[in-house]
Formats: C-alpha cells, structure tokens, sequence
C-alpha cells in the first residue's frame, strides 16, 4: 500500500457561497510498481484528485496516506512527500525557467544539496530516461528546443528528485504523434528498469491502452469504474455513458459484432486486433 | 484564392537569410481555391503554425510573397481588407477572448469595422446560431469549457463575415469531446467557406478535400486523404502516425494482400471490407 486515500472529500472555496464539491468520499488504493490511467470528462475531478497523491490540496475531510503515514500539514513531511512522488502538471514546459537545460533539470537536487559529480550523474541520467542526449543537450537554452523536447525537459527536472512515483497530467497533449509515442515509450522504461509507480491523467484512450494496466474512471467528483485496463476497455457503452470516447480498437470490436463477426472484445491495440481478425478469417475458411 | 508564392521566412531580423538551418519556411508554393477544405499536417516545428500566420499578414514573406484573391499581404494597404477576409482561430482559447459577455466578443469585429448596430445583432445572432452558442450569449466567456471558447472565437470570425477561415491548431488544446464539437463545425461550414485547418491529429484530416503535409519547413506532400494515407512508411518518415483504423488494415494486409486494396479510414470502411472478404 503506497499511496491510500480513505473516505476524502474536497471543496474549492470553502466556507463561502462558492463553495464547490469537487471530490466526494473518495478512497482508493494505489500500489508500488501500477500504471494508472485516470480518465473522465473535463471538470470531473481528476486534476484534483492527483494533486491529493502528493500533498498540493490536503483533503477537506478524510485522510491520505503515504506509505501508512497520514499527511499533515508539517512542513517537513511535506517535503518529503513531495521528494517520494513527482507531479508533472499540464503542459510543464511553461513552468521552465532556467536558462540552461542542466539547471533548470538540476534545481531540484541543488535544492536538496546535491552538487558536483553527483549532480551531474543525475541530471545525465533525468535526460537519458526522457530519450534526450546530455552531451548534445545540457547546454543549451531550454526555450529553442521543439516542444516535444521542452516537454521532456520538463518531465526530466522531476525525474531529477528521483521520485518513487510519477504522476503526470496530460504528459502528451498538444505534441506530435512521433513526440507523443517517444513520451510513451520512455515512462514504460523507466517503470520497467527502475519499477516507477506511473499515474497518468489523459484524455487519450488510445495513448493509455499503450501504457496503463489499471484504468480508474472518475464522474462528478466520485470514482465510476476502477478495474483492469482490458476490462474498462471492453465497455464501449459504459466508457460514453461516463462521456470518454472508447478507443478505436475496441469501436471496431462492437462494429464487427453488430455484423456478427465477433472477435471478442478488450483488445488494446492495432496488432491484437489485427491478430484477433486474422484468426476469425482464417477459421471463416474461405482464405 | 490564397496564393503562395516562393515563400521562404525565418525568424532572425535581417532581410539576408545567414544560415540556412534558421529557414523555418523554403520556397512554399501553395494554392488554396475558393470553397476548399483543405488540412495541414506535420510535426511540432515542421512550419505549418508560421505558414498558417502567413495567410492574413500575421507574419510577411521575407522571399517570395502571399496573395489573397490578387492583392499581396507586403502591401499594408490591402492588410485591413485581407483581414477581414481571411479569419483566423488561435490554438490557446483562453488567449483569444477579450470582452466579458460571450455576445460583445462576438461583437468586437464587426464594431471595430463599423458596421451599424442593427446588422452587429443580426450578426451575432447568425455566427452564434451556426456555432450552437445561442443560449450562451450574457455568459461569461471564462466559464465556457475550452471546446465552447473556441466555438465562440469562430463565431466571432464569422460575424466578420470572412471568406476564409483558418485554423491553427485550433483542436490541440481541447479534450476529445470539444475537438468533436469544432470538427462537426468544420463540417457544417465547408463548402459555404475555404476552411484551412492546421493540425496534427492525422483523424481530423479524413475528410478533408486536400491534405498537405509539411516537413522541414517545406510541402513534402499533397493529394486526397486516401491517396496519402496509403503511402504508410512515409507518414511515419514525417513524424506522423496513421490512424488505427488504417494501421490494422495495413498489418492485416500483410497476411492476406488481397484484402485492402486501399487502406480504410473510417471504422465503418474496415468493417464492410472485412465482411464482404469472409
């Protein structure tokens, strides 16, 4: 048990005439190792819910847990906390501010007191896990590079703390497909050699059926479905009842039945489909 | 008819390109007819975003020059005319609303143009209708989800009564369900307006009458979407991906040639191919 939210709720604006619900009697269980999807449509609570995962909003009612010890507000825990899970915010490449690409990767652990052949080590390996070169990259201004590499600049510089969690929200929106695959690919890595704990927000069914195992769908403030990304995956009506477009493999699966070529369903990308096809046309006989 | 002709630009302020890596546009050569849907794809930094500002005057050819139906955007004198001409979206919603009513940003065009009272509310009411906002009109624009902002910075372009309209990237930072509501937009206004759509959601382009696909700063490519979706290697040679509906016929061709002769675009085109073959 990493990360654990018991019975928490959130308000905006509390005590005034604005208040707003945003997350009701919320409790969940987040493990070392998982990759989490978290999807739903827009104003559904996700952003707010991530930002309980490392301390940013402090529940209003309810508690959350870290490794079995409860946040408070000291400072000293926060810290802490916050060192344990990196939250990389919607397009973080506008927060950058150095005016080289090994400060602004390494303010973090100067920070913390890392300085020298340490900090070097670590801000070669933050950039090598996003896919960029340190030798080709550390110097220059991170504000003329392309997006894509802005925004694996970005992710770098929390990689940098050398966090036990990762939990970004939207890490793909606005790049390119190839920006996007390469972000993709990188996060599966890290997880795989280092046993990162990935939480991803997105609004990409597509880009979560690469990379998530667990898939938790979030409506008006509550958690709606929370179970494996092939079993989430296999609802198309129950995805666009919740207002999420179902990925396209799994658009094609309820196509293909309708027609009654049934191929079953919970299929996550082009090759298991294709494969899942194949087998239909083959036992079809006819090729 | 927009017109480009041998526009190469780069950023640096000297009228003397000095190195040729800063070229961030090379001799385009680009006709977008009067009533086309014509979509723009490529890479982060490829040029399509400066190639888009180039429609209207935001930015200046420093080769080569931009004519909107005969009149050249190097000439300041024509630059009011051309735009109001040619409407232009930008990508970030929050960056493009100005007034506190929803119905005075709609408004800020035709005002700034003098057109009178009477035919403003006509307007209004007209570009709000198209766009689906008419309810919203004594809103507040920053309560509006980003798909509803960009419908309302269309309406205002359209309230200018523009013969052409670009995009630029007007989709990138909406969630999926308000990159639907603009993309139905899209296909309620063409043919009734030149619609030039900058993007790299390659699902954005299937129905498009033209596709153009930028790289480098250079067209690398143009045809009907059928026609360049077929050619797989390249798409991904440009940075691009191929829709998954096209990816899974494509690896399914593999094994079994005869079955798409051309890859499909759209769910349904798969589906009905996969039926009639077994």
């Amino acid at each position: 048990m990493f990360i654990r939210l018991e019975n928490v709720f959130y308000s905006y604006f509390q005590h005034t005439p604005f208040e707003v619900q945003a997350l009701k009697n919320i409790t969940l269980t987040i493990n070392r190792g998982e990759s989490i999807g978290i999807i739903g449509r827009t104003g559904c609570g996700k952003s707010t819910l991530i930002q309980h995962f490392n301390a940013l909003l402090i529940a209003t009612q309810g508690s959350v847990l870290i490794d079995g010890e409860k946040i408070q507000k000291k400072s000293s825990q926060l810290k802490n906390i916050r060192r344990k899970i990196g939250l990389v915010f919607q397009y973080p490449e506008h927060q950058i501010f150095e005016e080289t690409v090994f400060d602004e990767v390494g303010f973090g652990p100067r920070n913390i007191g890392i300085s020298g052949q340490k900090l070097e080590e670590t801000v070669k390996w933050a950039l090598e896990s996003v896919g960029l070169d340190y030798q080709d990259i550390h110097k220059k201004n991170p504000f003329e590079l392309s997006g894509g590499q802005m925004r694996r600049v970005a992710i770098a510089s929390i990689l940098s703390m050398r966090p036990e969690a990762l939990v970004l929200d939207e890490p793909t929106a606005g790049l390119d497909p190839e920006g996007k695959r390469l972000i993709l690919k990188k996060l599966k890595t890290l997880r795989e050699e280092n046993g990162t704990t990935l939480v991803l927000v997105s609004h990409s069914m597509d880009d979560l059926a690469m990379i998530a195992e667990r898939i938790i769908v979030m409506d008006q403030g509550t958690i709606g479905l929370d179970s494996s990304v092939r079993k989430i995956f296999s609802q198309g009506k129950t995805l666009e009842y919740y207002g999420i477009k179902p990925p396209t493999t799994t658009r094609i699966a309820e196509l293909l039945q309708e027609k009654g070529f049934d191929i079953g369903n919970g299929i996550l990308t082009a090759q298991e489909l294709s494969e899942r096809i194949a087998e239909k046309i083959l036992k079809a006989g006819k090729h | 008819m927009i017109e480009f002709r041998g526009v190469s630009f780069w950023f640096t302020e000297d009228e003397t390109l000095i190195e040729k890596k800063d070229e961030v546009l090379h001799n385009i050569e680009l006709v977008i007819p009067k009533g086309e849907f014509v979509v723009l794809l490529g890479r982060n930094g490829s040029g399509k975003s400066t190639l888009a500002k180039h429609c209207n005057g935001l930015l200046l050819p420093k080769k080569g020059e931009v004519i909107v139906d005969g009149k050249s955007t190097h000439q300041s004198e024509y630059l009011w005319d051309i735009r109001q001409k040619v409407g232009f979206v930008f990508q970030n919603p929050d960056n493009q609303i100005i007034a506190t009513t929803v119905e005075e940003d709609v408004a800020f065009g035709p005002e700034n143009l003098g057109v009178p009272q009477d035919e403003i509310r006509k307007r209004i009411d007209q570009a709000l209708g198209i766009v689906g906002m008419k309810d919203f009109r004594k809103k507040e624009p920053h309560l509006l989800s980003g798909g509803q902002k960009q419908r309302v910075a269309i309406a205002g372009v359209l309230a200018m009564q523009p013969e052409y309209i670009v995009l630029d990237e007007a989709t990138s930072m909406l969630d999926p369900e308000g990159r639907s509501e603009i993309m139905s937009l899209i296909s309620q206004l063409r043919g009734s307006i030149t619609i030039f759509h900058i993007t790299h959601y390659i699902e954005e382009a299937v129905d498009a009458d033209r596709v153009i696909i930028m790289d480098q700063g250079q067209i690398v490519a143009q045809g009907k979407p059928s026609d360049i979706f077929n050619q797989r290697e390249r798409i991904y040679e440009w940075g691009l991906e191929l829709p998954v509906v096209s990816e899974t016929a494509w690896i399914l061709r593999r094994r079994f040639p005869e079955l798409f002769p051309f890859l499909p675009l759209r769910a349904e085109e798969l589906v009905a191919a996969l039926c009639s073959f077994v």
